[in-house]
């Protein structure tokens, strides 16, 4: 079910029975990827290919005494086998992460996490890379580790990172915003203070394809050229050029078909490296790609925040502040991915949608031996965290005063007329209607009536539970002046070409996952230029061929390279008035823009299409002083601000009484993501998040065992929705528009990822209301429900013994 | 050892390790990259391809335990420049995005709606509970396959065996 809110004249159709601008439009990409035509890195093969296979340690903190490869060197098959030490030969046995710390690209002293990188072979293929995996000899002398982040700063804990010299501990950071004094003050005076601790457990993306990369060095002209999947071509080139310090000019990044990558395929990991290391050592092309288990072990978890926090409000239920302290799970080396002010991300984003009068966290980062990361999974640089935290919070609340949680929300969310509004941690939103969209939300789900039939059902001692979320992202980094990877601004670039004949090719500097990219961004130019979007040709992926920009996450190309792709249509428009103007002897103020053309004012049957424009601007018009000859344009976006979309989720769930086993019976889910450039695309991005916070609230979970072995380490362990587990979708939306994105859009792609794991769990514990439970961790699986009915709710990032 | 079978229509043969994995066979020796592989466990589906007409994850089944029988893969969906219905509606549905999940998924709607022309959602459903999707959150992949079964998908075209065969070597 969809509900869609009328905002505009329905669009015009080009020839091809496309909108011209925004509207409902089938993918372009769809025509190869039905076909199975689609580029996959898997489904790439270069002459002379070699393949890679990495050997991992099993055991989670162990010191290396010794690594015999002699067996492995001597497989008929097998090119090479390169360990730490060939590394530290080569000053590469660490590389720099994303967050100012080092990871070691193979394990030289220690190994500090269980799937830790030890040695690569490389082989004429790929099972005889792994054939000869076996073959190699590692002695290790196993060190006890720090598994339990509680446990990470005690005075007698192993200190893991003992290559870093003088460190005495595992402690990473400690952060804070907002107004401590303040907060304690106004906690002070309050009629009633609740607290809750919670954890929002490590979790893993989990794409369908995973991680790997082609990695080719031409010895003759020093170039390289690295096929992967990544989700940032142009920040990889340049941490390529730092870290292995070949010209940045000879470095093609390509970045090809990617099958799903909601943050997985931000960073930089080991095998990319050592990849190129076999290039360069072999003088072929080397192929690494990790399996599942690898894919799970050792790239990019998310989340591990371990949160206590404190709500303070009047007794007639007025919020007034939030107080909220974190212990962050970094793993072994700290390798999260955000602006280097802001070593929590945007967590400090935590007071909402609501009107407080004061709040404040604090966070520690500590080190465990478990795989680093941080960041990734359509989290919006932490702002899961914080919705999670927030919408935990209020519940508890709505318990602790008997009041409707709904009601609750609805008596505090941010008023239309106060913005933009500056949250007590500095954030700007910059538009909202939050009372509108949660009226709505209730609306569509039929909220009286289905509280009265879960009255009906708690007197005959029926599980039923509704839950409620209300989230404000923050997406769209950023100012560059404020956020950066590696000191590299997030501004985007983006090319323009207007052909002669009038079509034309835009050159993103951001990366498809499966956004549908090359249909969206055409759209975006048909609007501003009336070009149909099947004549617009959208080049991403290749960092010859495109201008520099920071790449896809945390909801960013809409916000950042949507917007560059906006001006820049706008700029071709502005150029084709004066060029217009030219060829009617008129001046430009004579003309009147309307979709595709400028016309004379007064006399709209004279004017040129912005095809016949093109034909002009590369003929033999003259054109005015200071006018250059062809359309084409380029800009590099900084946006003033990030974009701050919306929702209010409603989820209802059955559980089973008798196992605890929760079915999600019925999701709504009312977006606000400005105007919508193409709603179907909107509606995709919503479910896929939509499943997504299903499965973390209920099923996903990456845990450790004491001994620090990871458990979540297979499909067959770490669970992920499949259809039967997901409901079928109820959407709807209202639009406010941004106000400084040119377009007025927001990005959409990490809003329901964020908002939706609070509204699954909010209504399980709703459910568990006759059982007087208040709280419980993710995720919720038969098991934990159980215990928690028990007044047992389990420690989810341990493994069950 | 030595293998034949036949993949969309046309006879292949070639000489392979008995080890090798049907998936691999179909990707790395036959060249046919739209079956993919997704997982080492089974759970994925990103795998699936048709063997005599069934659905089986070929990431499980060995290239020998094919030979002699008949494969359909995703590149054998569309029959003359015709679009199967099936990926029709997956494109006229949204019923994909990163497109990685897509081929299994259609192979596995190919065969409910031979077997069962007009599903309901909840058969749609059980059908693709074996295949993972972590873009679509399934509803427009459920839409996509009623899309299909509403226009002329119990129409499986029909493939004229071909006369030629291929040689592969391994």
């Amino acid at each position: 079910m969809t509900s869609t809110e009328q905002h505009a004249a329905p669009p015009t159709t080009s020839p091809a029975g496309n909108p011209i601008g925004f509207g409902r439009m089938l993918r372009k990409e769809d025509a190869r990827f039905l076909r199975g035509q689609g580029h996959y890195l898997d489904d790439l093969t270069m002459p002379g290919m070699l393949h890679a296979a990495i050997l991992r340690s099993p055991v989670a903190h162990a010191k290396i005494m010794s690594i015999d490869t002699r067996q492995a060197e001597e497989h008929p098959k097998v090119k090479a086998v390169i360990i730490g030490a060939t590394l530290e030969s080569l000053n590469l046995a660490w590389m720099p992460t994303l967050s100012a710390d080092v990871q070691a690209v193979l394990a030289t002293d220690k190994v500090r996490f269980q799937g830790q990188e030890v040695a690569m072979v490389i082989a004429e293929d790929e099972y005889s890379a792994r054939d000869a995996l076996e073959l190699i000899d590692v002695e290790y002398d196993v060190l006890p580790p720090v598994v339990d982040a509680h446990k990470a700063l005690d005075p007698d804990a192993p200190v893991i990172r003992d290559d870093v010299e003088g460190r005495t501990d595992n402690h990473i950071f400690d952060w804070e915003s907002g107004d401590k004094a303040r907060t304690d003050e106004v906690f002070d005076k309050a009629d009633v203070v609740v607290s809750q601790s919670m954890l929002y457990p490590r979790s893993h993306p989990a794409p369908m394809e995973t991680c790997g990369t082609i990695a080719s060095m031409d010895k003759v002209t020093g170039r390289l050229t690295v096929w992967s999947t990544n989700q940032a071509p142009h920040a990889h080139r340049t941490v390529y050029a730092l870290v292995a310090g070949i010209p940045e000019h000879n470095i093609q990044i390509i970045s090809p078909d990617i099958g799903g990558g909601f943050g997985n395929k931000v960073g930089i990991y080991p095998g990319y490296v050592l990849a190129v290391v076999g290039s360069i050592i072999t003088g072929k092309p080397v192929k690494w790609v990790e399996d599942r288990s690898e894919n799970l072990m050792s790239t990019s978890f998310a989340r591990d925040y371990h949160m206590k926090g404190e709500i303070a409000a009047t007794r007639d239920g007025k919020i007034l502040g939030l107080r909220v302290d974190v212990l962050a799970d970094h793993g072994a080396f700290n390798g999260t991915a955000q602006p280097t002010k802001f070593p929590a991300g945007f967590f400090h984003i935590f007071t909402g949608s609501y009107d407080l009068q004061a709040a404040h966290c604090k966070v520690t980062g500590v080190y465990t031996n478990k795989a680093p990361g941080g960041v990734a999974y359509a989290c919006s640089f932490r702002i899961t965290e914080a919705v999670y935290l927030v919408e935990r919070m209020v519940d508890v609340l709505a318990d602790e005063l008997g009041v409707d949680p709904a009601e609750l929300r609805m008596n505090n969310l941010l008023k239309p007329e106060q913005f933009p509004y500056t949250t007590k941690t500095g954030w700007e939103y910059d538009s909202g209607d939050y009372p509108r969209a949660l009226q709505k939300a209730l609306a569509m789900a039929g909220y009286d009536e289905l509280r009265r039939e879960q009255r009906e059902k708690r007197e005959r001692g029926e599980l039923m539970g509704i839950g409620i979320s209300f989230f404000t992202e923050g997406v769209g980094a950023g100012p560059r002046k404020h956020m950066d990877i590696l000191g590299l601004g997030m501004a985007d670039g983006c090319e323009l070409r207007v052909h002669p004949t009038g079509k034309a090719q835009l050159r993103l500097s951001v990366q498809t996952q499966g956004q549908g990219h090359e249909t969206t961004f055409a759209q975006i130019v048909s609007q501003e230029l009336g070009i149909p979007p099947e004549d617009i040709d959208v080049i991403h992926g290749d960092t010859n061929n495109t201008p520099f920009g920071l790449g896809t996450y945390g909801s960013r190309s809409t916000p950042v390279s949507g917007a560059a792709a906006a001006v820049v249509s706008q700029r071709i428009r502005d150029k084709a008035r004066v060029i217009t103007a030219a060829a009617l002897e008129c001046s430009p103020d004579d003309l009147e823009w309307e979709q595709g053309r400028w016309y004379v004012k007064g006399d709209r049957e004279k004017g040129k299409t912005i095809q016949e424009v093109a034909m002009l601007s590369h003929g033999t018009l003259e054109l005015p002083e200071g006018v250059e000859g062809h359309l084409d344009a380029s800009v590099v976006y900084d946006p003033p601000n990030l974009t701050y979309p919306f929702g209010a989720y409603v989820c209802v769930v059955d559980v089973d009484p008798g196992t605890g086993q929760v079915t999600v019976r019925r999701f709504i889910a009312v977006d606000d993501c400005g105007p919508r450039i193409n709603p179907m695309i909107v509606e995709g991005q919503v479910h896929g998040g939509l499943a997504d916070g299903v499965g973390m609230a209920l099923m996903q979970v990456i845990p450790f065992d004491e001994d620090g072995n990871c458990v979540g380490n297979s499909f067959m362990d770490y669970l992920l929705p499949t259809s039967m587990e997901c409901p079928s979708w109820e959407t709807g939306e209202t639009v406010t528009p941004s106000p400084h994105h040119p377009l007025g859009l927001k990005g959409i792609g990490e809003s329901a990822t964020v908002g939706s794991p609070a509204a699954v769990v909010n209504a399980v514990i709703d459910a568990l209301e006759p059982y007087g439970v208040r709280h419980a961790d993710m995720p919720l699986t038969p098991a934990n429900v159980w215990m928690a009915m028990q007044g047992r709710p389990m420690r989810t990032d341990l493994a069950v013994q | 050892m030595q293998v034949k079978m036949t993949v969309n229509g046309t006879e292949v043969s070639g000489e392979i390790e008995p080890r090798l994995l049907l998936v691999h066979f179909v990707r790395n020796h036959l060249g046919l990259t739209g079956t993919h592989w997704g997982c080492d466990t089974s759970q994925c589906g990103t795998c699936v391809l048709l063997l005599d007409g069934e659905p089986v994850k070929s990431c499980t089944v060995l290239t020998a335990m094919a030979d002699g029988h008949e494969v359909r893969t995703v590149e054998g969906l569309e029959v003359d420049g015709r679009l199967d219905p099936v990926q029709e509606g997956f494109m006229q549905e949204h019923g994909l995005q990163c497109g990685f999940c897509t081929p299994g998924m259609m192979l596995t709607a190919r065969w409910l709606l031979d077997n069962d022309p007009d599903p309901d959602d909840h058969t749609i459903r059980e059908a693709i509970s074996g295949q993972l999707c972590r873009c679509t959150g399934y509803e427009n992949i459920v839409r996509a396959v009623r899309w299909a079964a509403e226009h002329g998908g119990e129409e499986q075209a029909e493939r004229e065996p071909q006369e030629s065969s291929q040689e592969v070597q391994a």
